[in-house]
């Protein structure tokens, strides 16, 4: 199994290069009362001395099922990580813990400094939060919706600032709209707005993309890389390798356990995986001999070519040698999905 | 920044905002609410409370004499009653009000004309259904006047005299099966705690239900805003509801009921306040416990029943066991009827009105705390 926790080798290449213009701005009130390893000025010297989101040994059960099965795990300030895994695998539960949605049965960590068990209340004010389910008001208009939710943080001078959010978003136009009457992509930007509005220092969003189209889910990501440049942090759980591919990093969580924590290529490298794409007559027959032999791992379709994945790859050159003469084989690089469907199968429980 | 633990009002005045706007919104809900009081009102009002008339009578007359046809014929001609047929004995007179044949039952002794020429005061004896109390209560109270005015018009001159100062004749109403009538006035005034109580008790309690419903919660629960601010800030918008529902119900009592209203108003909307926040209280309390919006409204059902049953507007509050007054003594609705029955009917001060309103006030105090323990920080 795959599992890197973390390599200090990676902070060289790791994004977290915000424009020095904007420095982080990780609670700027939070130095005052909070603990001692707040993130303050920590820099990037020690490793996680910069973490925005530092946890270790979260779990938490419903019943007798555990959801979140002792996660550690590290978000550094400025950075887009990306949270993976397969539906149920416990990454909305996790992504509820950090804001005080849920308590964790066990564990501890810190967001953005504060405790996420015993701090809630102070994390809240810097967190944005954007749920899986669209749940802002559907019978308040999109204007009403985010005048509530300046409210609620106490942001001073409302009316200018809402309109300026709407302005920003390409909100303006249905300002007066029922949120219940936008489309998804539209609900979609009017949620971002929502939990970016107050200035968060961290992003929570949870599969914020999903059934969005790929123009809007776009814009998003653009948005969201924005907000990364002026030192925001983002945790996003997300289904869409395109998406993993925009995060600075990305962990993999499965049926409740990390299962791996990198950098996409540091993903890829990892693994082990070797690839080779495979094109020529009869692929679908070829498909199922090759399923079965050894040292083959994954046998998947892409349009006119299979790709071909397995760890070791003398034994994955030895199942594909008969097929040499009638079909062009050659090495690629293996992707992100081959690596995520890799790791759920070591993971799989019994 | 306000990295604060306590009440901010700004944020509370944020929730009463919202949900303003919701409100006007969710037009059904709305419409409900007006819609409910008075749908009650016009069928508690009228079928309980209007003033029957034409009633069944049967009469069981050994006297054949100018007096009692005298009364007997007031009687049918008072409109409130019917005079459906003569009796033979008190089996039938029995058999008659039993089978529901009759509503009342008037008996006539062998000897009243001679008595009543004597002087003797004798006795009649009018015998009533009262199961439904307020059914009879208008004919009973107007049997009096009858009698009265039938007499003096029969009587010679000495003896008329006599009538005109003191009737002479005792008028004995067994009120049959309900011994403790109801006056009509007492419905309507009553009527406010229960609306009230029904209605505001059910839409709070799918205050917060529904946010957890729709998911909004999530959201909200994600925002520094506190328990205590979303809870009154769901309950505000609803007191002003809730003095609608007063309005229009003194409205109706006074001009489409006839209530005679001897107190001050003023005692009335300034003390309900307590009785509208311990309802919401509820309300909202519930919604704490419901996992859904059907469950709250069932809750809410199952907190209104016993307190429509228990308060004494159902039932003769005095008329019931012990154990069902202690119970009723809890609920807020059985000091609110006191309370307003006491002003409305009565002419009760204020002052004097305090003390069916410290039992409310110690109510409310209790449920919210309990709805503060209940509301979940977290969506566990």
């Amino acid at each position: 199994m795959t599992d890197i926790l973390f390599d200090p080798k990676r902070l060289a290449q790791s994004p977290s290069s915000a424009p020095t213009d904007a420095p982080p701005k990780v609670p700027a009130d939070a130095p005052a009362d909070a603990p001692a390893d707040a993130p303050a000025d920590a820099g990037l010297s020690g490793a996680g001395g910069d973490s925005v989101i530092d946890v270790q040994g979260l779990t938490k059960s419903f019943g007798s099922k555990v959801v979140v099965n002792n996660l550690s795990m590290r978000v550094r300030r400025g950075e887009i990580f990306g949270f993976l895994g397969p539906n149920g695998s416990g990454k909305t539960t996790f992504i509820r813990m950090l804001c005080g949605l849920l308590a964790a049965d066990s564990g501890s960590g810190t967001c953005l400094g504060w405790d996420i068990r015993t701090q809630a209340e102070r994390i809240k004010p810097h967190v944005g939060y954007m749920s899986q389910r669209f749940s802002l008001y559907e019978d308040l208009t999109v204007r009403e919706n985010l005048d509530f939710t300046a409210r609620l943080y106490g942001l001073p001078d409302r009316a200018a600032l809402v309109g300026d959010c709407l302005e920003h978003n390409g909100l303006a136009r249905f300002a007066d709209n029922l949120a219940g009457s936008l489309s998804g992509g539209w609900k979609q930007r009017l949620a971002l707005a929502a939990c970016t509005l107050h200035d968060p220092s961290l992003l929570l969003l949870d599969e914020p993309t999903a059934g969005v189209d790929p123009g809007a889910r776009r814009d998003f990501w653009d948005a969201v890389h924005r907000l990364a440049a002026r030192g925001v942090t983002a945790l996003i759980s997300t289904h869409y390798m395109d998406e993993a591919e925009r995060c600075h990093r990305l962990a993999y969580i499965a049926y409740g356990d990390l299962l791996a924590q990198d950098t996409v290529e540091g993903l890829i490298r990892n693994s082990g995986l070797v690839t080779w794409s495979i094109s020529g007559p009869d692929l679908h027959e070829l498909s199922e001999i090759l399923r079965g032999k050894p040292g083959v791992d994954q046998v998947v379709a892409f349009g006119n070519t299979l790709h071909v994945s397995g760890p070791d790859e003398a034994s994955l050159v030895a199942a594909l040698s008969p097929c040499g003469a009638t079909h062009q084989c050659r090495r690629i690089e293996t992707n992100l999905e081959e690596v995520f469907i890799h790791l759920m199968r070591g993971a799989r429980k019994p | 920044m306000t990295i604060d633990i306590g009440f901010t009002f700004s944020r509370f005045a944020a929730v009463v905002y919202k949900e303003f706007i919701q409100m006007r919104r969710d037009r059904v809900t709305f419409a409900m609410m007006i819609g409910i009081p008075l749908m009650q009102l016009i069928l508690f009002g009228y079928a309980i409370n209007s003033d029957p008339r034409h009633l069944p009578t049967a009469v069981l007359s050994a006297d054949n004499s100018p007096y009692s046809r005298g009364i007997v014929a007031g009687m049918q001609t008072s409109t409130y009653f019917d005079v459906t047929g003569q009796l033979s004995s008190r089996a039938q007179a029995e058999a008659a009000l039993k089978n529901g044949d009759a509503q009342f039952v008037l008996t006539i002794p062998e000897d009243f004309s001679r008595k009543l020429l004597r002087g003797e005061t004798p006795v009649l004896l009018l015998e009533a259904d009262a199961t439904d109390p307020a059914a009879t209560s208008g004919a009973v109270a107007s049997l009096r006047e009858i009698v009265s005015r039938a007499i003096a018009r029969d009587l010679p001159g000495p003896a008329a005299e006599l009538a005109a100062t003191d009737l002479p004749v005792t008028i004995r109403v067994h009120a049959e099966y309900n011994p403790e009538a109801v006056t009509q006035y007492n419905i309507v005034p009553g009527l406010m705690g229960v609306i009230l109580s029904l209605t505001l008790t059910m839409i709070t309690s799918l205050a917060i239900t529904r946010e957890r419903e729709r998911g909004t919660m999530e959201n909200l629960l994600s925002t520094p805003v506190k328990p205590l601010e979303v809870m009154l800030g769901k309950i505000t918008p609803y007191i002003l509801v809730g003095y609608i529902q007063i309005a229009l119900i003194i409205l109706a009592s006074k001009f489409l009921f006839d209530v005679p209203l001897r107190g001050s108003l003023v005692p009335i909307f300034v003390l309900s306040l307590v009785f509208i926040a311990a309802n919401l209280s509820v309300g909202v309390t519930l919604s704490t416990v419901a996992k859904n919006q059907l469950q709250a409204v069932q809750m809410s059902v199952f907190f209104f029943l016993p307190s429509l049953l228990l308060s004494g507007f159902m039932f003769p509050f005095r008329g019931m066991p012990a154990w069902a007054q202690v119970l009723g003594s809890a609920l807020p609705l059985t000091h609110y009827l006191r309370f307003v029955r006491g002003v409305l009917l009565k002419g009760a001060t204020g002052m004097e009105s305090l003390t069916h309103i410290w039992p409310i006030a110690i109510f409310f105090l209790a449920v919210i705390a309990i709805g503060m323990l209940r509301y979940r920080k977290t969506l566990d």
